[in-house]
């Protein structure tokens, strides 16, 4: 047997230098990387550590927006998909566990392998214990020395799972050629013959590092990773190379026409080279055959360090391309030489209102009635509009666009048809509209935005819009329902109490007999709540429209005759079983009582902590803001997700589908800006005060002014069981308790640039522009944002004083990265919005700078954001997520109000049981 | 003793017909289950095929002396549910060591009386590791996918104490059968390599999937080849495809093994597709007319018979076998 076994052996290694073996990994489709696959994209957005959206939607447990994501890779091309838990704040494992479960349920997700990646061995395993494919493991290395490393290796050959090795020992990263080199042989000889490990399963990441730093001793970085890959694919038969891409562009953040050119070059060799597969993002690639050649030359001299001074030959030319991207020479007007109807679908299509008037006077004079221009000429624009939205080679932006030339365009007719109307009594007006809509954002709320693009979206598509406006009264809805005898009903809302007033009027248009479709929408909204809460109280159809994109094909299925009644069949069934599912899942989740949830509350060791008392204690405030200084802080990411355009900015401009028209909304929006702060559309007010604080009775904070006791907060506790050593979160944790007996503070403000927003929305709308109607809203929304951050930054380093050092760029401050938080009541860590009411009470906020709270608490006008500040510096943002009846009651007593009331304002955190 | 590595390379093996489909003809009663030592058991036990190897062992020595009769080379154990997790239905957990190794050692009794007769065709002991009533990478609840009602590890756990006692009890090969969830599979194969690991043996392992539907995939989901990806990490001895289809509808699946794999492909097809009353009506001579396609084409190491598979099944695919080559790997 040994003699057999030896011979097995010696035969099996002269096979291995020249049999070709292939790495090959599997999901519900095999994946082979064989010649044939020349580089394999690990999609890497379903990552904790390296996407804000994911981490946030995994720690809310949005799973389904989270399977999105996974999906979209698929979608995208990402051939194996790389999953990160890694976040203090989560449970890696079980985060991990639950997600990849999911995933197995989707099959259109599940077809790809997966990556599971994780710095911790047990979330790993258990990662590899539910996915039944092969995958690979990201990653295992010497650091913690060859026994750890021949360990795990042996769990996961026995698991069935390829492997990615760092190159990486106890000395630390290997950083030049030759360390790659040996790392990787040493590793490759322990796993080929110690673990006996199939080479075609190992992967070794060969650790990219940026390059044209400045720094002498990064010059060989790029080149050392491509000479060590062609060592690794010479010498260590069948294993593959894999690596991120973009650490290798690191230094030139900001000037992306150079970092996709060193993308795509440092590319092109490494995978001469035999490197196989890698991270890359395909937004931040340039084709390497469209470099330009100056810059391609000095890129490669850097890449391929060709020269001794590559470094500032390229950062010289750097600056001369930098921001010119690729922007069209001059106006091109030879369009307008085409035919009538070409140049009015052109018109609509690229939203160019300069000539439409013309345009249409032209086919006007063309036509035996105007209607027909209308019903002819521009619904066969629009028609073309509404199919490259359809089939999204268009984005919302431009289809407001499209609307502005529309209605410029009817208004400009509509004398000559009334004229004929007189003239030819008969002649209807157009009437044969595709359906009436009822649009209103809830009693209560005043956020408008995504509601205006909905109705914009539908009326371009032959809709007739009924649009109530904001903080409209249910009984107003039901009755202009009756009297415009409207085919649907949109509901809008942003704050969480427009929950309650949707419920309501579903069941209101229940209790009248409507048989017409609901349709929900806004930020606060969702699948769940539609299902659970609104969908049972109406037998009508109800939807969840969650994006503009969708409002089109959603009306038109609900409202065209051959369409109507499966698809309302079927919505109603969805809903059936997404809501029992949800009922379900929610039932398997473990609760604390209120009073193990206090004893199990966050414990910062007040002995030790730094308290500083503020500089100046009371009430500030600060009338006429200069809005110039505000611009630095605006966070532009959500700007763009109000147009419905996602991504993260400023990666977004680049964004390979949706970045030109980001561009092109970010320049509009620039111009805006300079007009709205250059002619002072707006004004920005603030007031903020700093107290003496001490948390009493674990969950109550009082709020006290040079002793004298001014007000209570009463902050809410997490109740969700949780996994061992993860505390209960309150606000409240935050603050020195009484019994400590040292001195804490806290604070709370209110800032607004909404002043003159409705009326510059109204002026816009009066000429029948949409677009910057809505822009200036969402203008306005930023700067309040950008406001809330600026002062926030100002009381840290100043008024309150504790961070006096603290030098963050824009970028930081948007991450959140300095100490203390400012969470605002109505959001995740404090969700109820009767706190405001304190905070209004005791800074005397609408007295004094003039915003008021409307009977759903939502601040008037809408961009203005009010909050606390704690600044200690363990505290840090949570979700409150459900809470249980116990605490409810409890809250009521503390706060001295009547059950139902609180259970009404709680209603969304209530645990279902 | 030949090894049966080096037997495979000269010849087609062929694996025994069904066990369930034997015993239906004996037309057992709850009384007959239960025999004498479990007589006072408080569950009904009718149908819990694997007891019989305690209460029956007459019964079950002769199913597999047929089979060899009519020219298995390899013996599945009665065991297909000898699992913890399946036994749970009956309340026998802890029988579960003892009805593997009782059956094994009933079939190991019969293949050497066997081979004794005719050295020159031995005879193997598979044992039999079925798939458990539960799977790992599904929710068996519509409505709540990420939901599991079993885990890795407890599968781990339950198969680890059957591949104990099936070598224990003697069996030569160990056959992974039916695998309808990959995952299930890979517990499975997790728990053989530590059973090797710790005992310091080898032993020659089978594999063979179940592809469901016509759609061409296992019940979770994987393609003929995904499947094949994710378990090739084990040295098998085969892997294959048995049950749920009948021959004719195999064929593309085994034509995909037979051009990836590295190991030898086996196939132990069902007779035909159930009728209305659930029974199996392809007879011997239509389902080795089916099996010839697979010969014809070479992609066949080892064949056998699943579902509805009798002796005279068996008979006439052995005597089909021989005329052939196995394919080459």
């Amino acid at each position: 047997m040994m003699e057999e076994n030896k011979e097995k052996l010696s035969t099996l290694n002269s096979q291995l230098s020249t049999e070709k073996r292939y790495l090959r990994l599997s999901g519900l489709e095999p994946m082979i990387v064989n010649e044939n696959m020349n580089f394999i994209n690990v999609g890497e957005r379903t990552n904790v550590a390296g996407s804000r959206k994911f981490l946030r939607l995994i720690k809310e447990e949005k799973f389904d927006e989270a399977l999105d994501i996974a999906r979209h890779q698929v979608e995208g091309g990402a051939q194996v998909i790389d999953i990160n838990m890694d976040d203090g704040l989560l449970d890696g494992k079980e985060a991990m566990v639950r997600y990849l479960n999911l995933i197995m349920a989707e099959p259109d997700i599940a077809r790809v392998p997966i990556m599971i990646d994780s710095s911790k061995w047990e979330i790993i395993e258990a990662g590899l214990q539910v996915v039944q494919g092969k995958c690979v493991v990201n990653s295992i290395s010497l650091k913690e020395g060859k026994e750890k490393f021949i360990n795990e290796a042996k769990l996961i050959k026995r698991y069935g799972a390829a492997v990615i090795v760092m190159a990486f020992d106890y000395v630390g990263q290997a950083d030049n050629y030759e360390r790659r080199i040996e790392i990787a042989e040493r590793s490759y000889r322990i796993l080929v013959d110690e673990v006996d490990f199939a080479p075609e399963d190992i992967i070794f990441d060969l650790n990219i590092f940026p390059v044209a730093t400045g720094m002498d001793e990064h010059k060989l970085n790029a080149i050392d990773f491509i000479e060590a890959t062609r060592w690794v694919r010479q010498n260590l038969p069948h294993c593959s190379v894999s690596g991120g891409v973009s650490n290798v562009s690191f230094s030139f953040r900001g000037n992306n026409p150079v970092r996709e050119a060193m993308h795509s070059v440092f590319l092109f060799h490494a995978i001469k080279a035999g490197m196989n597969m890698g991270i890359v993002n395909p937004a931040m690639l340039e084709v390497y055959d469209d470099i330009p050649k100056d810059l391609l030359e000095r890129v490669e001299d850097v890449i391929l360090n060709r020269r001794d001074d590559a470094t500032e030959r390229l950062l010289d030319f750097a600056e001369t391309v930098k921001g010119t991207g690729k922007k069209e020479a001059g106006q091109d007007l030879s369009w307008r030489e085409e035919p009538l109807q070409d140049r009015i679908t052109r018109a609509l299509v690229k939203g160019i209102d300069q000539f439409i008037v013309e345009d249409v006077e032209e086919a006007r004079q063309a036509s035996d009635k105007p209607i027909e221009v209308i019903e002819g000429h521009l619904m066969t624009g629009m028609n073309v509009v509404g199919d490259l939205f359809g089939e999204g080679k268009m984005f919302l932006p431009q289809v407001v666009k499209s609307a502005r030339v529309m209605k410029k365009a009817v208004a400009y007719l509509l004398p000559y048809i009334e004229e004929e109307k007189l003239k030819n009594p008969k002649v209807e007006g157009a009437s044969d509209n595709a359906g009436k809509i009822l649009m209103a954002t809830v009693k209560g709320d005043v956020h408008d935005i995504g509601k205006n693009i909905v109705s914009v979206v539908l009326a371009c598509n032959n809709y007739e819009i009924v649009d109530l406006g904001v903080m409209v009264p249910p009984e107003k809805i039901i009755q202009a329902a009756i009297d415009e005898n409207v085919d649907a009903i949109g509901l809008s809302g942003l704050i969480t109490p427009s929950l309650d007033e949707m419920v309501y009027l579903a069941k209101e248009m229940q209790r009248k007999d409507f048989t017409m479709p609901l349709l929900i929408g806004g930020a606060t909204t969702s699948k769940a709540h539609t299902a659970v809460k609104i969908d049972p109280q109406y037998e009508g159809s109800v939807v969840h429209v969650n994006d503009a994109s969708r409002a089109v094909t959603v009306v038109g299925d609900l409202l065209k005759p051959d369409t109507k009644e499966d698809y309302i069949k079927s919505i109603k069934e969805d809903y059936d079983v997404f809501r029992e599912k949800f009922l379900k899942r929610t039932k398997k989740k473990e609760y604390l009582s209120i009073a193990d949830a206090r004893a199990n509350h966050y414990k910062i060791d007040w002995e030790t902590s730094e308290i500083v008392k503020p500089n100046q204690l009371g009430i500030q405030v600060i009338e006429n803001q200069d809005l110039n200084e505000l611009v630095d802080y605006i966070d532009w990411s959500p700007f763009f997700r109000s147009w419905d355009l996602h991504g993260k900015y400023p990666d977004i401009l680049e964004d390979k589908v949706v970045g030109p028209q980001a561009k092109e909304l970010f320049a509009d929006a620039k111009e805006m800006l300079d007009k709205l702060l250059a002619e002072k559309w707006l004004t920005a007010k603030a007031i903020f005060g700093l107290y003496e604080a001490n948390t009493v009775n674990t969950d109550d904070i009082e709020i006290s002014l040079n002793g004298e006791q001014k007000a209570t907060f009463r902050t809410l506790r997490q109740q969700l069981k949780k996994y061992k050593g993860k505390p209960n979160f309150a606000l409240s944790d935050f603050v020195a308790p009484k019994e400590s007996g040292k001195q804490d503070y806290m604070g709370c403000f209110c800032v607004t640039t909404g002043f003159g927003t409705a009326a510059k929305a109204k002026e816009f709308e009066e000429n029948l522009d949409d677009y910057n109607a809505i822009m200036v809203k969402a203008l306005a929304d930023r700067l309040a944002e950008a406001y809330a951050e600026y002062l926030h930054k100002e009381v840290r380093m100043k008024h309150w004083g504790y961070a006096a050092n603290e030098g963050l760029t824009n970028e930081e401050l948007i991450k959140e990265i300095y100490k203390g938080i400012r969470p605002a009541p109505g959001y995740p860590a404090c969700p109820d919005h009767l706190e405001k009411l304190t905070i209004w009470e005791l800074l005397k906020v609408k007295e004094t700078i003039g915003v008021e709270l409307t009977e759903s608490i939502a601040m008037w006008p809408a961009a203005s954001v009010s909050g606390y500040y704690f600044g200690n510096e363990e505290a840090r943002y949570f979700g409150l997520g459900k809470i249980k009846e116990d605490q409810v009651k409890d809250f009521a007593n503390r706060k001295a109000i009547d059950l139902e009331l609180a259970e009404k304002w709680l209603s969304p955190n209530i645990a279902d049981d | 003793m030949k090894n049966i590595q080096d037997i495979l390379k000269e010849r087609i093996l062929v694996l025994d017909g069904a066990m369930g489909t034997m015993i239906q003809q004996y037309k057992f009663t709850e009384e007959d289950y239960r025999g004498e030592r479990f007589k006072d058991w408080g569950q009904p036990l009718q149908g819990n095929n694997d007891l019989l190897s305690l209460t029956q062992p007459e019964a079950i020595k002769e199913i597999h002396g047929k089979y060899f009769e009519a020219g298995a080379d390899i013996a599945e154990t009665n065991t297909f549910s000898g699992t913890t997790i399946a036994m749970e239905d009956y309340g026998m957990e802890d029988l579960v060591y003892e009805l593997n190794y009782e059956s094994a050692k009933i079939a190991k009794e019969v293949a050497d009386e066997f081979t004794a007769k005719n050295p020159d065709k031995p005879r193997f002991v598979a044992g039999s590791i079925g798939p458990t009533n539960r799977t790992a990478s599904m929710s068996p609840d519509v409505n709540d996918p990420g939901f599991r009602a079993v885990t890795f590890d407890d599968l781990r756990v339950a198969y680890k104490l059957q591949i104990e006692a099936l070598l224990d009890g003697g069996s030569d090969i160990l056959l992974v059968e039916t695998v309808f969830d990959t995952l299930n599979a890979k517990a499975a194969l997790f728990a053989i390599e530590e059973v090797k690991d710790e005992r310091g043996i080898d032993v020659p392992i089978m594999v063979s999937g179940t592809i469901t539907d016509a759609s061409g995939r296992t019940l979770s989901g994987q393609t003929a080849e995904a499947f094949l990806v994710s378990i090739s990490h084990i040295p098998m001895l085969s892997v294959g495809f048995n049950c749920a289809l009948g021959a004719n509808q195999l064929t593309p699946h085994l034509e995909v093994l037979a051009q990836k794999a590295e190991f030898n492909v086996s196939a132990h097809p069902n007779a035909g597709l159930p009728n209305a009353f659930g029974e199996y009506d392809e007879t011997p001579e239509q389902m080795a007319g089916q099996i010839k396609e697979f010969l014809d084409k070479s992609l066949i190491n080892i064949i056998g018979g699943c579902c509805g598979t009798t002796p005279a099944h068996i008979k006439a695919i052995a005597d089909l076998a021989t005329q052939y080559k196995p394919r080459l790997i």
